[in-house]
């Protein structure tokens, strides 16, 4: 590929996974780190919550999983900065695009009758998301500092996404028949 | 006041207590349908009242009835889970009556602009300082999917086949109109920027208004397609009603942001007619 091309291209996906200032110190790029993760441990929270109350107890025990699973990243991310407390969010624009941080699962996303499958999906897809914002962030620092954390990030994150992926591998895929549901809340004919 | 584990108080510490959104989550938890949008709304509301460091005794949060007037139940403030429709007239009671706490009225687009639609414009009118949060999905969820004041006119459903064919309700050119003192829209699916809005509206003197585009799942999915929709005002937020009118008349319903902050003088607080007596009244009777 021509250097052109390449430059091209990893304009392109810094263009597509990143969006508003990028931070320029490590405790500033710490700071978005940590709350992408208690970002994401506060959504599979609230996603444990839900399916428990509708009964989809497996699905509630995956999510509930993830979401000490991220609570566990971000207190790595606490003890490396030695934070007793998470500083306040960082005011002004997100540095990743879209409304909500990267490994977010999205609320709409969810059923409740999904299974394992789709859910790991879905949080295969968020750690996926969260390589690409700091593999994005790595191109675009021009501080040498940030660019190693955030490469470094990215090589964590995408441990996490091999992780998911092995798990995923184990859990059988759902039939075409999973959303079936013998009282639906809605009739549609 | 609903259960929850609240941090230690000034009086224990010496120093304001740090809150963070977890601790306006009540022990109760949401019972709405997986994905729908409310279950961010209730995060956005927790993360503006820690944005706002206030402690959730001093706070009460009233509703109708509806998905999304279960709300105060999922709060650790204090909460009136109220009548359909009268949500705004019990929340400025609460204010009247007890002016230093803050106040934050719920609900859905049915019970605010369908059987509360009236309630809805003496509110504006009276700008009483409050904030009214409506969850707006376009549809009665609670009751199984009836059209609501702002569904499209030809949205079509086995209880409104081929559509109302009714205009939809305009609840921000309503507002404005009516005389609300804050005015803005925001989507669930941005949890952070709504937070934001609420903090701002919560501030804001005078009664304050913000629409929170919230997708019902189960009766409206293809509401799920609204994150691509939504986008930032245009705009920056303006104190003058004319240009708020122009800009809120030629809304497409997806625009974000604050649209107006005026400077009415909110409803004069704390006065209080001269108590009288049981046996005082009687004895107008009594004659
Ligand atoms: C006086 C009265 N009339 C009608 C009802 C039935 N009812 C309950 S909730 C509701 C509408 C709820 O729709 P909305 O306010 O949009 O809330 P959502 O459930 O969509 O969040 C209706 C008509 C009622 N409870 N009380
Ligand atoms: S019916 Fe609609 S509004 Fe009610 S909880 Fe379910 S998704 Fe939410």
């Amino acid at each position: 590929m021509s250097a052109e091309r390449e430059k091209a291209q990893a304009g392109a996906a810094v263009a597509e996974d990143r969006t508003g200032a990028v931070p320029q110190s490590i405790p500033a790029l710490m700071a978005w780190a940590l709350w992408l993760e208690l970002d994401a441990a506060e959504r599979y929270r609230e996603l444990a919550d839900a399916m428990e109350m509708h009964n989809n107890r497996e699905v509630g025990a995956l999510f509930r999983k993830m979401e000490t699973i991220e609570g566990k990243h971000a207190e790595s991310i606490m003890h490396s900065m030695e934070w007793t407390s998470p500083p306040p969010r960082p005011r002004g624009e997100a540095p990743w695009p879209g409304f909500e941080a990267p490994e977010n699962v999205a609320h709409e996303d969810v059923h409740y009758l999904m299974q394992p499958w789709h859910a790991l999906t879905l949080a295969l897809k968020g750690e996926e998301r969260a390589v690409r914002f700091f593999t994005a962030l790595a191109n675009e620092s021009t501080v040498p500092a940030v660019q190693a954390a955030a490469r470094e990030m990215a090589a964590e994150e995408q441990e996490h996404v091999d992780l998911v992926r092995a798990w995923l591998a184990r859990v059988p895929p759902p039939d075409e028949r999973w959303r079936d549901d013998p009282d639906p809340p809605r009739y549609l004919d | 006041m609903n259960d929850t584990a609240t941090p230690a108080s000034v009086a224990e510490t010496g120093r304001p207590a740090v809150r963070t959104p977890a601790n306006y989550k009540s022990a109760t938890k949401p019972i709405w349908c997986p994905g729908c949008g409310d279950y961010s709304v209730l995060s956005s509301i927790t993360k503006a009242f820690s944005m706002l460091a206030l402690a959730p005794e001093e706070v009460v949060v009233v509703s109708g009835i509806g998905c999304s007037s279960r709300i105060p139940a999922y709060t650790s403030c204090y909460g009136f889970h109220g009548v359909h429709g009268r949500a705004l007239a019990a929340g400025t009671g609460v204010k009247l009556a007890r002016p230093e706490l803050t106040v934050l009225v719920a609900g859905g687009d049915g019970d605010g602009y369908s059987i509360g639609g009236n309630h809805f414009l003496h509110a504006c009118r009276r700008n009483v300082d409050l904030t009214y949060v409506v969850m707006d999905n376009h549809v009665y969820g609670m009751t199984k999917g009836q059209p609501s004041p702002t569904t499209e006119p030809d949205w079509d459903s086995k209880l409104a086949p081929g559509g109302t064919g009714v205009r939809a309700f305009h609840p921000l050119v309503i507002a404005l109109a009516s005389g609300a003192n804050f005015v803005a829209r925001a989507f669930s699916g941005d949890p952070n920027g709504t937070a934001d809005i609420l903090a701002q509206a919560i501030r804001h003197p005078g009664f304050s208004f913000v629409e929170i585009l919230s997708p019902c799942v189960t009766f409206r999915p293809e509401q799920r397609t609204w994150k691509e929709n939504v986008h930032p005002a245009p705009v920056a937020e303006t104190d003058d009603p004319a240009r708020a009118a122009r800009r809120v008349m030629t809304d497409d319903g997806f625009n974000m942001g604050v649209l107006y902050a005026g400077r009415r003088k909110p409803y004069p607080l704390g006065r209080r007619a001269d108590p009288v007596g049981v046996a005082e009244l009687e004895a107008e009777f009594a004659a």
